[in-house]
């Protein structure tokens, strides 16, 4: 089915890695919590200690992730493709990253003005079709939206400008 | 049977009064707006406005939610027929004969026959769930810690192993899910468990960071300068909407089907409405005399899955109100809801909020006819929306998922929260997990842990308890059915790709996806 196809554009994995890597991490994080788990106390089956749910889930995680990893070497990793990656978008990824972390930094500094300018300007420039003039225009626009939305309508609980 | 009726008269009642009335079209309105909007769906819009919720009473409060709930998954069905796109799973289906009916120029047919198939599964699926919850809800009363934990094991692993993919990955994500619900202060003990030393963790995860960043920046990360613009250049007018004479014929009885489907699957807890829709079509298309037109613009491979996800979704509302059970994450997503308007959903849900319970009910058939009244004038709107490109959308909608989160505790550690679980999420679909489970096991994890502590601590650490008691047994024999099935369905594809294995001609897709294509 290529209609969910659009969904997988992070980065093309071949099939055979994909599973690989995934049961692996899966794996890992079961052991994790098992590992963090034991910290709890686990208890007995009358009396379950904070830890028990835990180590039981992390037990079946990394069951799974062991049968996802196994299942990938199977499949002859001859046939697998090699090739398919696509171009990681690095210039995207950062601007999403920056943005968010733009918004709590200024957020907690500078109040819901400075914060929804930050977040809408570096997220648009993320992207390659945008220029400074439209980041701007929109980052603008959005903090007009926010100051009569959130500010104004909603009275959300956040200081417009704060100093300091 | 009367009771039930004269409660829903007084639902009426409670759905027309003014002010729950304007929130209830609110929330279509929005949610229609929403949906339309590429790669955002039901989950995304609920998320988003959550937060709104929390300053109104508990009545309006689910009565915009279910209606933004339903006004995004008529949304996401123009994207689909209009655009190929699938924002919203269930509807990945209805683009395989929606799209090729657009380029035939049938396009606005289509959703007029979506709408009307919407309209009549949904009104089934209410008239279903008027005459069926007070049964369950008898049936409900006779659940103890053993049953309540059985049926959400049944949930989590039918949730887990029908979504899309393969089963394993997903039983995966249920368990991480359950892991994140982990998070927080162990109520029994006091324990601060996976809290890595931050306070502000002690309280749980914020579900609505979870949903918006696994369903919402992932996204974003994933389609940042591969998706162009979603809208070409389709044309809409109000009067291609109204389908032919034969093509309302040929659509009359997939939709009656495909109702039934979806209202057969609505009790089964767990199984979201994307696999009604694939069973759906994929009956259609076995017992159609001309299976060959479908995947080229067959009428009735619209109708049959979008009644039969309509019909389901209605359906749906009855485990979660009356057991607290989920069906899928978009209902996860409302049931959160509830807890945080301090309503326990439950048997007693019925009695005790009767107000809320059959206003809902009264307010889905006003808000379905409050979507067909709006999609008509509306649709040369949408289409003009989704022209709208996507370097324009994705910074406007990260703005308002940081706000929303951040207003749900006035917590900048929560906007945080999003970014992790956005590139958790990311590196999840990259690596081919399916994240709704996530949600599903997230929200359940709590509830699942208490009642297995408590049905062993009753029964004296004896774990036949499960087995011992008749309703519990009954979940557990379908929960070793379905693992059953599922190890079967492997070994069967195991066996045969063996025998192919010379050809090398492979089988990747799951067994759900292979019955479909075309």
């Amino acid at each position: 089915m290529n209609a969910n196809d659009h969904r997988g554009g992070l980065l093309r994995l071949s099939k055979y890695s994909r599973d690989y890597y995934g049961g692996g991490l899966m794996l890992l994080v079961g052991a994790g919590a098992i590992y963090k788990g034991f910290d709890y106390q686990v208890g007995t089956l009358t009396r379950m200690g904070p830890g028990y749910f835990p180590v039981a889930v992390g037990v079946v995680l990394a069951v799974m992730g062991a049968l996802i990893a196994l299942g990938a070497r199977r499949q002859s990793p001859a046939t697998a493709k090699t090739k398919t990656h696509s171009r990681p978008e690095w210039r995207g990824w950062i601007c999403i990253i920056l943005a968010n972390i733009a918004f709590v930094v200024l957020g907690r500094y500078g109040g819901l003005v400075p914060a929804t300018f930050a977040v809408v300007f570096i997220a648009a420039l993320g992207d390659r079709q945008n220029s400074i003039k439209s980041a701007l225009l929109l980052a603008l626009s959005m903090v007009i939206v926010s100051v009569a939305v959130f500010a104004w309508a909603l009275q959300l609980q956040f200081p417009l400008i704060r100093w300091g | 049977m009367e009771q039930s009726l004269i409660d829903l008269w007084h639902g009426f009642g409670v759905a027309l009064a003014p002010n729950n009335l304007w929130w209830s079209f609110f929330g279509v309105l929005v949610g229609n707006l929403i949906g339309v909007l590429p790669g955002m769906g039901a989950l995304s819009a609920i998320s988003i406005l959550l937060p709104l919720t929390y300053g109104l009473h508990a009545v309006p409060a689910i009565l915009m939610l279910a209606g933004i709930f339903y006004g995004s998954q008529y949304g996401g069905a123009i994207g689909a027929i209009l655009l190929n796109l699938p924002c919203h799973p269930p509807h990945a289906v209805t683009c395989l004969d929606g799209y090729p009916l657009t380029k035939q120029g049938r396009g606005g047919a289509a959703l007029g026959i979506t709408m009307m198939s919407s309209f009549f599964a949904a009104s089934v699926g209410i008239l279903v769930m008027i005459f069926a919850s007070p049964v369950l809800v008898g049936i409900a009363f006779k659940f103890g810690p053993a049953e309540l934990f059985s049926i959400m094991l049944l949930g989590l692993l039918a949730g887990g192993t029908m979504s899309r993919g393969s089963p394993t990955k997903g039983v995966a994500m249920t368990c991480l899910g359950l892991l994140a619900g982990v998070v927080g202060t162990d109520v029994n003990s006091g324990t601060p468990r996976f809290t890595f030393g931050f306070i502000e963790l002690s309280d749980r995860l914020e579900l609505v960071a979870l949903a918006l960043g696994v369903f919402g920046i992932a996204d974003f990360l994933h389609n940042v300068n591969k998706v162009e613009s979603a809208g070409g250049g389709v044309k809409v007018r109000l009067r291609d909407m109204r389908p032919s004479k034969s093509e309302m014929k040929q659509a009359f009885w997939p939709m009656v089907r495909g109702t039934l489907v979806g209202t057969l699957f609505g009790a089964m807890p767990g199984t979201g409405p994307t696999i009604t829709t694939f069973i759906s079509y994929a009956i259609e298309k076995k017992i159609s005399k001309t299976p060959e037109r479908f995947g080229h613009g067959a009428i009735e491979g619209v109708a049959s899955p979008e009644a039969s996800s309509h019909s389901k979704t209605q359906v749906d509302f009855i485990p979660t109100m009356s057991l607290g059970i989920p069906g899928d994450a978009v209902m996860a997503l409302l049931l959160g809801a509830l807890l945080i308007q301090g309503i326990q959903p439950g048997p007693q849900l019925i009695t005790e909020h009767a107000d809320l319970f059959w206003g809902l009910i009264a307010s889905f058939w006003i808000g379905n006819v409050l979507l067909l009244l709006l999609n008509v004038p509306l649709i040369g709107v949408w289409v003009k929306i989704l022209r709208v490109p996507y370097r324009l959308m994705y910074p406007a909608a990260m703005f308002f998922i940081a706000v929303g989160v951040y207003s749900t505790n006035n917590s900048l550690f929560e906007v945080g929260e999003v970014l992790v679980f956005g590139i958790i999420g990311a590196v999840l679909i990259a690596l081919d997990f399916p994240v709704a489970p996530i949600l599903l096991g997230y929200v359940l994890g709590p509830n699942v842990e208490e009642n297995f502590r408590r049905a062993l601590l009753l029964s004296h650490g004896d774990m036949t308890v499960f087995v011992d008691r008749p309703i519990s047994a009954a979940f557990v024999a379908l929960c070793a059915l379905l693992v059953l099935g599922q190890v079967g369905f492997w070994l069967r594809k195991k066996l045969r790709s063996r025998g192919k294995e010379d050809s090398s001609s492979r089988e990747e897709n799951a067994p759900a996806d292979a019955a479909t294509d075309p």
